[in-house]
């Protein structure tokens, strides 16, 4: 079962695979992505990230609507959100 | 000591039997039967403390935790409690249903041990026969049901040949991760230590066959890679800390800070048939005798690294000088440093002695 890599560009459709899991992490007042031996914890932009990716936004729209969000210039945080779903993906964090 | 954090992750080692006798098991010396392990209830009620405290994962680790007929009934109770299921398994006791049935019952992960990629050396290493192709079948089985996969190899002079061929079965096998570990010599691996270390050349080269995969499979498979200590020039963050982010439950229910840690003299870890959970990781002498900082001595004590390594690992600087207190001496500001050097280059120089198998009082 030879896979490549995922390339994230903006017509991917991220989702979190079996075994991820996001989760509020009560006593530490955080939210962490729960994965296998693996455990990272969100920041705010991370955390905005992550709850679209739900296998039916593209990563156009996402960024659509962070930008509203977020209310910032949608050609100033694109290439971010790229960026970090890319990284996301190479960790296995996320498929798309 | 200010508010102690709950920790991180358990490594439930919920039985020692395992059909495997791999000379490196991480087990203690002393093997504990199944009349002294603890009942399905006794487990259930662990792992809800260890939810109500902030443990977010839970590792079934043994011996082979699948030996356990009641492994299904844990997991589903974890799930319950949302806690995250990693299965640690040498995978030769499973079948489809069985992994199933786990899956159905909130397993998220399964991390699949490979002795070696030849089958007759695989089963030499293991002491079982036919291993390596029950472990591709399951390794194939655990994708299929939609489950992640991580290969866990663990290396040492007498299967160093088989990375490359390793790291192509993981890819083969649609795996997620890889481990490449090094063996660490603690219990069984310390007394198997002059069979299993690598030259520092076999070494360099397992490090270039790791970086070089990890550059043609990025993004498609994540290789983690454990290199043996006694060719480091710093300690390993033993743990991420004593008593500091995890903690591990034995088969008869002591709280440990790692699986090596009941070798270690002058300790009484608690029991959690005595205790509450919540109680021990906050009071246990034990526990917070190496926890934090200030056990520490020199060089530690005024080392910037001290909240980085936390003096690294007490097994080792037990095992390497008797005395647990002192600074790991893989660190190259430790007295003992060329001790260590020594010891690595002897025996990785020598031919290697019989393994001594991992079984109920085979270290006797």
């Amino acid at each position: 079962m030879m896979t490549d890599r995922r390339i994230i560009d903006e017509t991917s459709v991220p989702r979190l695979p079996t075994g991820v899991r996001l989760k509020f992490d009560d006593p530490r007042d955080q939210w962490v992505i729960l994965a296998p031996e693996r455990m990272y914890v969100l920041d705010q932009v991370a955390l905005a990230i992550v709850r679209e990716c739900d296998g039916v936004a593209n990563v156009g729209g996402i960024i659509d609507a962070l930008a509203e969000d977020f209310a910032a210039p949608r050609a100033q945080i694109g290439g971010d959100v790229v960026h970090m779903l890319q990284d996301f993906a190479d960790k296995g964090v996320i498929d798309a | 000591m200010t508010s102690i954090d709950p920790p991180l992750a358990m490594l439930a080692e919920v039985t020692h039997r395992c059909p495997l006798q791999c000379p490196y098991c991480s087990n203690p010396l002393q093997l504990l039967t199944a009349s002294q392990e603890m009942d399905t209830e006794t487990w259930k009620s662990i792992f809800s403390q260890a939810a109500e405290m902030g443990v977010l994962q839970i590792h079934f680790s043994g011996g082979e935790p699948t030996v356990r007929q009641d492994l299904e009934k844990l997991v589903a109770h974890c799930e319950g409690l949302d806690l995250y299921c990693n299965l640690i398994t040498s995978g030769v006791l499973l079948n489809k249903d069985r992994l199933i049935r786990l899956a159905a019952a909130g397993l998220q992960h399964v991390q699949l041990s490979f002795q070696a990629a030849q089958a007759d050396n695989a089963d030499r290493i293991s002491a079982y026969p036919n291993s390596l192709e029950k472990k591709i079948e399951i390794g194939r089985l655990v994708g299929e049901i939609g489950l992640p996969l991580t290969v866990n190899a663990v290396m040492h002079r007498q299967n160093l040949d088989d990375l490359e061929a390793l790291i192509d079965l993981s890819v083969e096998l649609g795996a997620q991760r890889l481990e490449v570990a090094h063996v660490q010599y603690y219990g069984w691996g310390l007394r198997n230590r002059a069979a299993l270390i690598p030259t520092r050349a076999q070494l360099d080269r397992s490090t270039n066959i790791v970086e070089a995969a990890r550059e043609r499979l990025k993004g498609r498979l994540v290789i983690d890679y454990v290199v043996p200590d006694y060719y480091a020039r710093r300690p390993k963050s033993c743990m991420g800390g004593w008593a500091r982010q995890f903690v591990n439950v034995t088969p008869n229910g002591k709280v440990l800070p790692c699986h090596a840690a009941e070798d270690l003299p002058g300790l009484t870890f608690d029991s959690l048939r005595d205790r509450t959970l919540a109680d021990i990781w906050q009071k246990s002498a034990a526990l917070n005798h190496f926890r934090g900082i200030d056990w520490m001595p020199e060089p530690c004590q005024s080392c910037d690294r001290r909240e980085l390594d936390w003096g690294g690992c007490r097994c080792q600087a037990f095992a390497l000088t008797g005395d647990a207190a002192v600074t790991d001496p893989v660190c190259e500001l430790s007295p003992h440093h060329d001790q260590v050097k020594q010891i690595a280059k002897k025996e990785s120089g020598e031919s290697p002695p019989e393994f001594l198998y991992r079984r109920i009082g085979g270290a006797n």
